[in-house]
């Protein structure tokens, strides 16, 4: 059971996070860069699934040279290697080119059974990435889970919408997608912390992966972002003074939002 | 030069420990400190993430880690919950080292391992109903019978004793006289449920309200020869070198709690309005938390700097008992400051300040209070009697 995690490292979403003025791109400066929370759970699902079924953990990130802080944490909590893509080419990828350099990256890994990403990171918010990805490598995809089970050579997993929930089967090797309902991440521990100092990292630039700089970045992007501006301040709202028919009021109100 | 910036591993450590504590201490403890019960659930999860572990070799079941990396854990839980650090320092630096340190192979064998896990807590049976740090008024005995001990006595406000997981007690008894006439102390490990150890019910304290302390009494409480840790009549020096890295183990735990006093009241003024102004504007404010940072910087370099003799295996005894007692100070101090600056709030139990108030006192007596650190400074400047 060879598995390859996808993980991100952002910008916390507790500080304040910005677009740089140049180009709309993340202001990486400005806010503190962590591993993602879903990606957390997303290695913390491979490691159980490695507990209970055997094979090697590898985490695949992209991003800028300090992501290794976030690769670092995904081996400190127990994944064996990783694979880290940083090239400055990279710089305003979209997601198809994120999608097209991740579907190469493990293309260089051997035998793999499955692919687990988190649904969507907490930055971009695209939620794209894990489908995209599938189709570039022609495998199934099974997105939104918050249960996966593998049985043989089958993934079998519970996927929920707001529409409810679906289960689904798929054979290996696959790509899953989890939710954060999926599982509570393991805390690295100081054995852990110590061992992923000597835990292999490939680092690999575009041309490694035989892809054109000109496919990816801002240049190969499919949109570009010609403004950004900052979100206008919350306006005070429209206050009901409950005379008696407060409840209608606010129903008509919600009406007029087209909210109900 | 002198340096005291963390090395990569230990600052890893220190943001795991600092986010566990404010992800799954801080939402709850408040709560378990209301009802004074000991938090079952958080201690198994600082199991499960190898705290209890830290210092200990990875063949014991251990972290691989070292004491100054259990003190930066114990300060990152203390900066949140004093109650979950004094567990944490009591079950490794109290239940677990004296057994790592004197014990036999077999004993390291049968308890390190769950010791390490969490899944037991050791306690350290010293202080008695009318001795502390003075051995000579010890009056717990224990007399050996053909191949067992019986142990006689009762102990007083022993940490970790009485909990469900509690495994055993490492209980200094005397056990004969000194040809120089002095009494002989020696060190006896007594599982828990031995018939005739009796544990009573919990201290209601002034603070450390979630953690367990209890009053222990020994009666005719049989246990094997084989449960003496360490060497007979070696107990009392055993016991003084567990309690100086104690002594380092309490100083982190001090500068946790100072340092927690700073966040909480940088959050506070920042928010607070008085006289058309945020509070934190004011100079008599910011004189006092410029006050605080200093304390709490000036014991984090002294517990650094004991750890670090301590680590190199360089005599620290003078250094421990520095860190221990301006940490403790600090604590206290920042404590009753960052108390005043919440105002009313701050004498509400809901905010941490007031925990941190109450819990700050007994930082300045446990293991040694700062009168008997100051005599060790003095001993060890070559003053005495």
């Amino acid at each position: 059971m060879n598995i390859v995690v996808l993980v991100k490292q952002v910008p916390d979403t507790w500080s304040e996070r910005k677009l740089t003025d140049a180009d709309h791109t993340l202001d990486r400066e400005s806010a503190d860069a962590v591993l993602d929370e879903i990606n957390e759970r997303a290695v913390e699902e491979a490691l159980k699934l490695q507990e209970a079924h055997g094979g090697e953990v590898t985490v695949l990130a992209m991003g800028p040279d300090r992501a290794t802080e976030a690769i670092r944490k995904a081996l400190s909590m127990g994944a064996d290697k990783a694979i880290h893509v940083s090239d400055a080419a990279l710089h305003g990828s979209d997601v198809l080119a994120t999608a097209k350099v991740l579907a190469k990256a493990i293309g260089t890994v051997e035998g793999v059974d499955l692919v687990i990403a988190g649904n969507e990171a907490t930055d971009g918010r695209a939620g794209a990435i894990p489908a995209i990805l599938a189709e570039l490598l022609g495998l199934p995809q099974v997105t939104q889970v918050r249960k996966v089970e593998i049985d043989g050579t089958t993934v079998k997993a519970e996927r929920e919408t707001e529409e409810g929930v679906a289960f689904l089967e798929a054979t290996l090797p696959a790509v899953v997608s989890v939710t954060e309902k999926i599982n509570e991440p393991r805390y690295p521990s100081f054995k852990g912390i110590m061992a992923a100092k000597k835990k292999k990292v490939d680092t690999l630039s575009v041309a490694d992966l035989g892809l054109d700089p000109a496919e990816v970045g801002l240049t190969g992007a499919w949109s570009s972002v010609l403004e950004a501006a900052p979100k206008p301040p919350r306006s005070a709202g429209q206050r009901v003074e409950d005379d008696g028919n407060g409840g209608a009021q606010i129903a008509e109100y919600l009406v007029g939002q087209k909210l109900i | 030069m002198l340096d005291f910036r963390l090395d990569e591993e230990y600052e890893s450590l220190r943001k795991t420990v600092q986010e566990f504590a404010q992800e799954e201490v801080a939402p709850v403890i408040g709560d378990f400190y209301e009802r004074n019960e000991f938090p079952y659930e958080i201690v198994a999860k600082m199991g499960r993430m190898g705290l209890f572990g830290l210092p200990f070799p990875e063949e014991y079941g251990g972290m691989g880690g070292d004491y100054f990396a259990l003190c930066l854990a114990l300060e990152e839980l203390a900066r949140v919950d004093s109650s979950v650090a004094i567990t944490l320092e009591a079950g490794v630096s109290l239940g677990a080292v004296p057994l790592f340190r004197f014990g036999s192979e077999e004993q390291k064998r049968e308890w390190l391992p769950r010791l390490c896990a969490g899944e037991q807590l050791g306690a350290f049976g010293l202080t008695e109903p009318g001795s502390g740090s003075d051995a000579s008024g010890l009056r717990t005995t224990a007399r050996l019978d053909g191949d067992e001990w019986v142990v006689n006595g009762t102990k007083a406000f022993i940490t970790n004793s009485g909990t469900d997981i509690t495994g055993l007690v490492t209980v200094a008894a005397v056990t004969g006289q000194r040809e120089d006439g002095r009494k002989e102390i020696s060190a006896i490990l007594v599982p828990s449920g031995t018939p005739g150890f009796t544990v009573s019910k919990k201290y209601s304290k002034v603070g450390w309200n979630a953690s367990d302390t209890r009053e222990l009494s020994f009666e005719d409480c049989r246990v094997p020869a084989a449960n003496l840790v360490g060497q007979r009549g070696r107990g009392y020096a055993q016991f003084l070198q567990t309690l100086d890295e104690g002594r380092v183990a309490i100083a982190a735990l001090g500068v946790g709690l100072a340092q927690g006093c700073i966040d909480e009241c940088l959050r506070y003024v920042g928010e607070r309005e008085a006289f058309g102004h945020k509070i934190g504007e004011y100079q008599a404010i910011q004189f006092k938390i410029a006050d605080m940072e200093v304390r709490t910087h000036l014991a984090r370099l002294a517990y650094y700097e004991a750890a670090g003799r301590m680590l190199r295996g360089e005599p620290f005894k003078r250094e421990a008992a520095i860190a221990k007692l301006v940490s403790s100070e600090a604590a206290m101090d920042n404590a009753r400051e960052a108390t005043q600056i919440f105002g009313g709030y701050g004498f509400m139990n809901e905010y941490p300040v007031g925990r941190f108030y109450r819990d700050a006192k007994i930082l300045e007596i446990g293991e040694g209070t700062s009168e008997v650190q100051r005599m060790l400074i003095a001993r060890e400047l070559g003053l005495g009697r």
